[in-house]
């Protein structure tokens, strides 16, 4: 990989995670009125005492470049601060909270992804007429739908058909291999459909650009049979932009997945960030969004790398 | 010829699915047999009949009615967020294409360090910040598309810039604000009129999924999403709300990517059949 390629990657990496970190810490300081004050009202009554108490505690009696050095830094190890009514660190929810939300992400991009590209090259190649736009209709159809309502409708449907299954909840995988994965079923299918639409038209354009170049033409010249040039020849070179947008939904399926764990009750980073909203636990919610996105941008950098690997011309260009 | 035929046929069903829908949204109060704040507890999770078309909710209140309410709260919760966001994005895009330079730069830095959130986690951002209501709603979504505009007007712009009849128009003296008025934006309109449909649809489940987790609209404003959630509690007795407002939301946000599927092909043929 060339390096300087590299370094200019890292150097974007670093000037977007300063300013994700800008915002997020911004966001508390952007409350209308008195943030604390609003904090407080949410559990006690508002004191004076207590508000200068509360201030000092978050550090907000401090000038704005102080906090927000002492906060990166602490944030940089892993220390968040404490949640506010718990007393708990904040590092500590979120960790108790990360694998249910790793786990449905995760699920739910190896399935999205990996079904979309049978699914867009059986698309590709049974490329008519009449079927073009049951295509085109599946695919918006796919990406319309709302996930949460397909969630809602699986667990009725589910309810109705299975009565013994267990669609709601989590519980870990240490603990009951088969418990989790049954309820992962319904919350990855509901996840995984939009990506799934979106990926395999994506797939499917890309098949039919590489079918139509030259060394397609040739192959077939030389006789290759028709699922060598699809599989090998076409697919190959299908599946470079198809991996960008891998990283791209994945950042999708995280927001997703807020919704669809309030959907089937799964304990995961949204339950955390909406109970933290609710009560107003405003470090929570910043350090939980901070780790998400950065998550998020971390994941898609490297699939920026690994672009690179797979296709160098893009680092020349 | 038969190609443009059929997508011509594709975008009239497209304009008539969605025209139909804005028109119900528009004159609800006129459609709606009901008022939807009217509670007849007696009456209450109804399925379909002749009286409640659509069955009723926990309190009694009339699924179509809210439905068709709903649609209004919807419908303007994202125009407002959308336009919003294309005015500033759309901008900022242009501006930062047109004049280049550190302008640019800086302007475009902006715009990654927002893009780079993941959509549903920088709305919960906003609301959090301003607390759970329609309008923050459409400002949280106005925010999240601000940057999405932005780019997708700066590609386009770049190319119109570096064309000919801009050089052209800019060698014999037409000024800044000429350029920008009268070669730009009528370059980029298409563009623009497919993106915002393509993202108005986005912007309809963005909203459905923030009001459905209570960080939207707030009850008892009738909104598609708000149903959803309430709707969820009385499932196993009575699917009905729930079910119905989840199929508004869907042909909502259908109507309006099909629409700027359709649109797509019709104004610009040579990106047929591209994701």
């Amino acid at each position: 990989m060339p390096l300087r390629f590299f370094a200019n990657r890292l150097t974007d990496l670093v000037i977007v995670l300063f300013g994700v970190s800008l915002v997020v810490f911004l966001m508390i300081r952007l409350i209308p009125g008195d943030a604390v004050a609003i904090m407080l009202g949410a559990n006690t009554e508002v004191t004076p005492d207590r508000i200068a108490e509360l201030r000092g505690r978050l550090g907000l009696d401090q000038p704005l470049w102080t906090q927000y050095g002492t906060w990166i830094w602490g944030a940089l190890q892993g220390n968040f601060g404490t949640s506010i009514w718990t007393g708990r660190p904040v590092a500590e929810e979120i960790a108790a909270h990360i694998w249910p939300t790793l786990e449905l992400t995760l699920l739910s991009v190896l399935v999205g992804a990996g079904l979309s590209v049978p699914l867009g090259c059986f698309m590709a190649v049974a490329r008519g007429k009449g079927s073009e736009v049951a295509v085109r209709v599946g695919a918006i159809a796919g990406l319309t739908i709302p996930s949460f309502w397909l969630g809602i409708v699986s667990i009725f449907a589910v309810s109705k058909l299975l009565p013994g299954f267990s669609a709601l909840g989590y519980v870990p995988f240490t603990q009951d291999p088969l418990g989790n994965l049954q309820r992962m079923i319904l919350p990855v299918i509901a996840l995984s459909l939009p990506m799934l639409a979106n990926l395999s038209r994506l797939v499917r354009s890309a098949m039919l650009d590489a079918l139509g170049q030259d060394y397609i033409r040739t192959a077939r010249a030389k006789g290759a049979s028709k699922t060598r040039l699809v599989y090998k020849h076409a697919l190959r070179n299908a599946l470079i932009p198809f991996i960008t947008s891998v990283g791209v939904s994945a950042g999708y399926l995280l927001g997703g997945a807020i919704v669809i764990e309030q959907v089937f009750a799964i304990p995961g980073l949204g339950r955390l960030v909406l109970g933290a909203i609710a009560e107003r636990n405003y470090p929570l919610v910043q350090a939980t969004i901070l780790v998400m996105t950065s998550a998020f941008v971390i994941v898609n950098f490297l699939v920026d790398m690994l672009y690179v690997v797979i296709d160098p011309r893009v680092a020349k260009q | 010829m038969m190609r443009f035929i059929s997508s011509n046929k594709l975008l009239s069903f497209a304009i008539v699915f969605v025209t139909i829908q804005v028109l119900l949204a528009v004159f609800a109060p006129l459609v709606a047999l009901h008022d939807p704040y009217a509670q007849v507890i007696v009456q209450r999770l109804k399925g379909p009949n002749g009286l409640n078309w659509l069955g009723t909710d926990q309190l009694g209140r009339d699924v179509l009615a809210r439905i068709l309410y709903g649609y209004q709260t919807s419908l303007l919760t994202c125009t407002i967020a959308v336009a919003l966001a294309l005015l500033a994005g759309g901008t900022l895009g242009m501006l930062a294409a047109y004049y280049g330079g550190w302008f640019d730069r800086i302007v475009m830095r902006v715009m990654d360090v927002l893009f780079a959130f993941p959509i549903m986690l920088l709305a919960i951002g906003v609301i959090a910040v301003l607390g759970p209501n329609a309008w923050s709603a459409a400002l949280a979504i106005a925010i999240v598309y601000t940057p999405i505009f932005a780019r997708l007007l700066r590609g386009p712009a770049l190319v119109i810039c570096q064309s000919e009849y801009v050089m052209g128009a800019r060698a014999i003296g037409a000024s800044d604000r000429r350029i920008i008025f009268m070669h730009l934006l009528p370059n980029l309109a298409s563009v623009v009129l497919v993106q915002t449909s393509l993202l108005l649809s986005a912007a309809i489940l963005v909203e459905a999924s923030l009001s459905f987790l209570g960080l939207g609209a707030q009850p008892p404003i009738p909104s598609l999403g708000l149903m959803l959630s309430e709707g969820r509690n009385f499932l196993l007795l009575a699917p009905w709300p729930a079910v119905f407002a989840g199929l508004a939301i869907l042909f909502l946000s259908f109507g309006f990517n099909l629409l700027g599927d359709a649109l797509r092909d019709t104004l610009d043929p040579r990106l047929k059949g591209q994701a």
